[in-house]
């Protein structure tokens, strides 16, 4: 098995990537360190012969959404709104494509980031989220059409 | 329409939560390790919880990825690199190499080594600094007096070079025998340390 050491360096760039497109530039950093302390204390049940992008990205996820819930429960709704001077939180650093993609539903969100920001296959895509390959293809596919997105070659 | 590119990278981000998250690994891993220059070229040391489990002279040993793949095997495959965790055996190595250490304090950990080769190198290590001794003594110090070629065996095998000095033992007859780092740099050892001219 790999060194953990030599596995982290070929993931961290797509992982990576893939934090920023998930969560935004922001807060990257916090689901990158809980996604690889994550895999190292997993890293020597991980099973020989299975992709360990996928096996990576799959963690990532996990975090990644545990991240959206922690954002979502700190965003309780209240009767009355306080009289306070807006600020948006994250000015441009989340400005682009992929922050529009933050807006989809979770499963058009979770395909789009696995397949196009974590670069799984569509099957690798539909094992992390467990529904079928066909399903992770539709759930792109929506996706794009939805915020009139295109993939460039 | 409006492409979905690739995120892009920010190098210095990346380059920054890296070395966060190594140090923060480094505090959980099973396995330490780092690269080390020595007057006798590249050694690789790497230790566990319990003390040094590792020192090889790199090229001899095929290069950083086959001694690193060979701790994954045989200790842990949760192996980070923490130069900061090394400091210990990097002053210690640097001061024998500079002729003002002649024994080192550091914890060792001889999990690589089997159980005569343990007492073997237990044998090994109470030989003093400037001295010399052979494969049947150690042998007979290990409790096995007749299995001399066993001793040469585990002290061929010494995960530890240097920090449990396997180069003072020589052949039973006089001659240098074999060494871990190859018997040039067993020579320079011993010339380091008085024995040899």
């Amino acid at each position: 098995m790999l060194p953990f050491q030599r596995f982290f360096e070929q993931h961290r760039e797509p992982v990576w990537r893939y934090c920023v497109a998930a969560v935004g530039a922001l807060h990257a950093e916090d689901v990158f360190q809980e996604t690889f302390l994550a895999a190292l204390r997993a890293y020597p049940r991980r099973r020989p012969g299975t992709s360990a992008s996928a096996w990576i990205m799959t963690i990532a996820h996990n975090k990644a959404m545990d991240h959206h819930r922690a954002t979502a429960r700190r965003a309780l709704p209240v009767e009355a709104l306080p009289e306070v001077a807006h600020h948006d939180p994250e000015p441009e650093l989340d400005a682009g494509p992929w922050a529009r993609v933050r807006t989809l539903a979770p499963k058009q969100r979770a395909a789009l980031t696995l397949r196009y920001a974590a670069d799984l296959t569509h099957a690798e895509v539909a094992r992390a989220l467990g529904c079928s390959e066909e399903a992770a293809r539709r759930s792109a596919h929506e996706g794009l059409k939805t915020l009139r997105l295109e993939i460039t070659p | 329409m409006t492409p979905l590119d690739v995120p892009a990278i920010d190098a210095g981000a990346l380059a920054a939560a890296s070395a966060r998250l190594l140090t923060a690994a480094a505090a959980e891993a099973d396995v330490v390790y780092c690269e080390l220059d020595s007057p006798l070229g590249p050694i690789v040391a790497a230790a566990t919880a319990d003390g040094l489990a590792r020192l090889a002279y790199r090229e001899f040993n095929g290069g950083l990825d086959a001694i690193l793949g060979a701790l994954a095997i045989k200790l842990s495959p949760r192996i980070v690199e923490a130069p900061a965790r090394m400091d210990t055996i990097r002053r210690e190595l640097d001061e024998y190499f500079a002729g003002r250490r002649r024994s080192f304090d550091i914890p060792v950990d001889l999990g690589l080594a089997a159980p005569f080769g343990r007492a073997v190198l237990q044998a090994c290590v109470r030989i003093p600094f400037g001295d010399t001794s052979n494969y049947a003594a150690v042998a007979a110090e290990a409790g096995r007096p007749r299995a001399s070629r066993a001793a040469g065996n585990a002290l061929g095998a010494n995960p530890v070079p240097i920090v449990v000095p396997c180069h003072r033992v020589l052949r039973t007859g006089g001659g240098l025998g074999g060494y871990t780092g190859g018997s040039a740099v067993k020579e320079r050892l011993l010339a380091l340390e008085g024995v040899l001219r």
